[in-house]
């Protein structure tokens, strides 16, 4: 089965600041609900204007970050590898977006338990993604380098794990898009020294972000076609990217990031992200 | 590819995937070298077609624990597991004097087991026993079957078990310059001088020297050069068979082995009944020591032994004339007590004995030096077959040997 383009999204009905994981998050600035609720419907309109189907996972009461389904699993044709989360905080997810998978006719594959060499974390899309035939994978904060040989073994991908050094950018999301086979926005400080290497050994083309850009989400982009969606704030990203032949497109998104997510966040790419070459 | 060899404390761990391109291998030896210790990449596929994934498995080294387990530690974050990331399985003995099937069969070398989770060294290292657990003081040891009981816990399998090859923990092994096993072409004195210098080493130290020796000593006449190691402290423990205490005897007392004059080589008239006459006299007295504290035996090796705190142990074969009464008939018995005499012993002299050499070569742990003196090759070449490769053997007659290593002795003590 090959999905025709289509996102998984998740309304922020139960989203907000309810402990803190990351350092974007802070119990004490809550979220603004309604203003929340206009950002999401506001990105959710301009990708439904793209022409995408999107598919929705019904908001559960107490997981204030299902909003966030990049990290549900990591979609590869009609498999999925379902998320296993580091934080207890988030574990209640996994069960919520798998039951999703299953009756969305997903072959859902399960890592190896704890006693038979698995029981790693692996957070999903927001630490794996394809860049032409290649899965980059961000471990360290939120997946094990573990898990990411793993999957290369059980999807029979080419997998580059690359250590993520900056507690800000906790996610590979959060500071790499592949935009295509062999182009890609990126953060270089939120790698160290061999992941830099390796991402500029196997990519040819890299869009590198400003820090104060890529504090303002620029690389968790939305990539739809041509069509980039990004948080407000990445003018200089919009212009490379305008020069490049790229529509980009500026939504607010400021209540999803004091949880520390954005744009890309918001996402999951059923049909396989734009750049991903399967 | 192996840095140095200093480091005495390893754990191998396995790394996979597309560990080339990722530049996580030189990632993780580079943590490796930053952290303290060094590695050795013990075995490497690198994936040919661009899909395939690449594997290595690596040997980490430091210098203790702590280090390691903090390497470990740093790069298991980048997907470096051990290899043998389990306890060691124990399984309960089911019958007395016998092991469970499957079990672990220990070598010479030195071995840890994982239990909970932590390296613990094995005891009484010995090869073809089994390792068993004391439950209470949680210390693995090598146990020979025959000595195994009901309910002892004993390792099963390979996991969980690692065995440090010797060349890496013992770099200064004495006889390092001498690695092929045996041959009648090396120059003796230098090996002669070595010995001669374990030997005074040993003479003060904590370690003792054992020689482990067949009755050519007193056939060729070397028996006062032996008396002479011996009563000048280099030698601490003695190991032989009823021959050897035999003739020795009756050479004191008869001036004849095996009723032929030592001296001027002379067949002594009715010698043949010397040896015989010399057992029956210690038996008359009791034991050795008895005859030497009632002055029937004056002289010679074993009188030496008993003046001189030299612990001797005699054990018994099947042909044995006599035997005198010191002898130990019983083969598991004798074996129990030479295990247990070894435990203090750092270097061993094997003389013109093939039965004893073989015998004390299986109970020694593999760090003990071993030097096997024997005028045929093929006592040394058995020794090291069965897997006493430490031994370092030199082809020689036996009275010329303890000439010259009384020589080197002389010589050492000057300087």
């Amino acid at each position: 089965m090959k999905h025709s383009p289509t996102l998984l999204m998740c309304p922020p009905e139960f989203f907000g600041i309810e402990y803190e994981i990351n350092p974007w998050m802070n119990v004490e600035v809550a979220a603004d609900h309604a203003v929340a609720e206009q950002q999401w419907n506001g990105l959710h309109e301009h990708l439904k204007s793209t022409g995408i189907a999107i598919e929705r996972v019904e908001p559960v009461q107490g997981l204030p970050d299902l909003v966030f389904t990049a990290n549900a699993g990591l979609v590869y044709e009609n498999r999925v590898l379902v998320s296993r989360f580091r934080h207890p905080q988030r574990q209640g997810e996994s069960p919520v977006f798998r039951a999703w998978f299953e009756s969305f006719g997903f072959e859902v594959i399960e890592f190896a338990p704890a006693d038979q060499g698995g029981g790693y974390d692996f957070e999903g899309a927001g630490d794996a993604l394809f860049c032409g035939d290649t899965l980059f994978a961000g471990y360290r904060m939120r997946s094990d380098a573990t898990c990411h040989q793993q999957i290369g073994a059980l999807l029979g991908v080419r997998v580059i794990p690359v250590e993520l050094v900056d507690a800000r950018y906790y996610h590979l999301d959060t500071c790499f898009c592949p935009l295509a086979e062999d182009v890609a926005i990126w953060y270089p400080p939120a790698f160290d020294d061999y992941g830099r290497r390796a991402i500029e050994g196997t990519i040819g083309n890299l869009i590198e972000v400003e820090q104060a850009e890529a504090e303002r989400f620029a690389c968790n982009a939305v990539v739809v076609g041509q069509q980039v969606f990004t948080n407000t704030g990445c003018p200089k990203l919009h212009e490379e990217l305008a020069s490049r032949g790229y529509s980009p497109t500026a939504t607010p998104l400021d209540e999803f990031v004091k949880a520390g997510g954005s744009a890309k966040c918001l996402t999951l790419r059923l049909d396989g992200e734009e750049a991903a070459l399967w | 590819m192996k840095q140095d060899s200093k480091s005495s404390i390893v754990e191998e761990v396995e790394l996979r995937g597309h560990i080339i391109d990722s530049l996580l291998l030189p990632k993780v030896l580079d943590t490796i070298t930053s952290g303290g210790g060094t590695f050795e990449i013990r075995q490497i596929s690198i994936g040919s077609g661009r899909h395939d994934p690449s594997h290595a498995v690596l040997g980490v080294y430091a210098e203790d624990q702590q280090t390691l387990d903090e390497i470990l530690a740093q790069i298991s974050d980048h997907g470096a597991t051990p290899t043998a990331g389990q306890d060691c399985r124990l399984v309960e003995a089911d019958i007395d004097g016998a092991l469970p099937e499957g079990f672990y069969s220990s070598t010479n070398q030195r071995t840890e087991i994982r239990l909970d989770g932590q390296w613990t060294e094995v005891a009484d290292q010995e090869m073809d026993c089994g390792v068993v657990l004391d439950v209470d003081s949680r210390q693995p040891r090598c146990l020979p079957m025959t000595d195994v009981k009901q309910g002892m816990p004993v390792v099963v399998g390979h996991a969980g078990v690692r065995v440090f090859p010797l060349e890496r923990q013992d770099a200064g092994h004495a006889f390092s310059f001498m690695n092929s096993s045996v041959s009648t072409e090396k120059p003796k004195r230098v090996v002669v001088r070595e010995i001669a210098q374990a030997l005074l080493d040993n003479r003060h130290g904590p370690g003792k020297s054992l020689l482990v020796g067949g009755p050519a000593i007193i056939h060729t006449g070397s028996g006062p050069l032996v008396s002479e190691l011996i009563r000048r402290g280099y030698l601490q423990k003695l190991y032989a068979g009823n021959a050897l205490a035999t003739h020795d005897i009756e050479q004191s007392i008869f001036g004849t082995s095996l009723g032929v004059n030592v001296q001027d080589a002379q067949i002594a008239e009715a010698g043949h009944e010397h040896h015989l006459r010399a057992i029956n006299r210690i038996r008359r007295a009791g034991s050795i020591a008895q005859a030497v504290e009632s002055g029937a035996l004056t002289s010679g090796i074993m009188h030496d032994c008993v003046k001189h705190d030299v612990d001797f142990l005699l054990a018994g074969s099947i042909r044995d004339d006599g035997p005198l009464p010191d002898v130990l008939t019983d083969a598991l018995e004798a074996q129990r007590q030479m295990r247990a005499g070894l435990k203090d012993v750092t270097f061993c002299l094997m003389v013109a004995t093939m039965l004893h050499s073989v015998a004390v070569g299986n109970l020694l742990p593999a760090w003990v030096k071993v030097v096997c003196v024997d005028i045929n090759p093929s006592t040394v070449i058995k020794l090291a077959d069965r897997g006493s490769f430490q031994t370092v053997g030199l082809v020689t007659d036996v009275e010329p040997f303890f000439r010259s290593l009384l020589a080197e002795v002389d010589e050492l003590e000057k300087q």
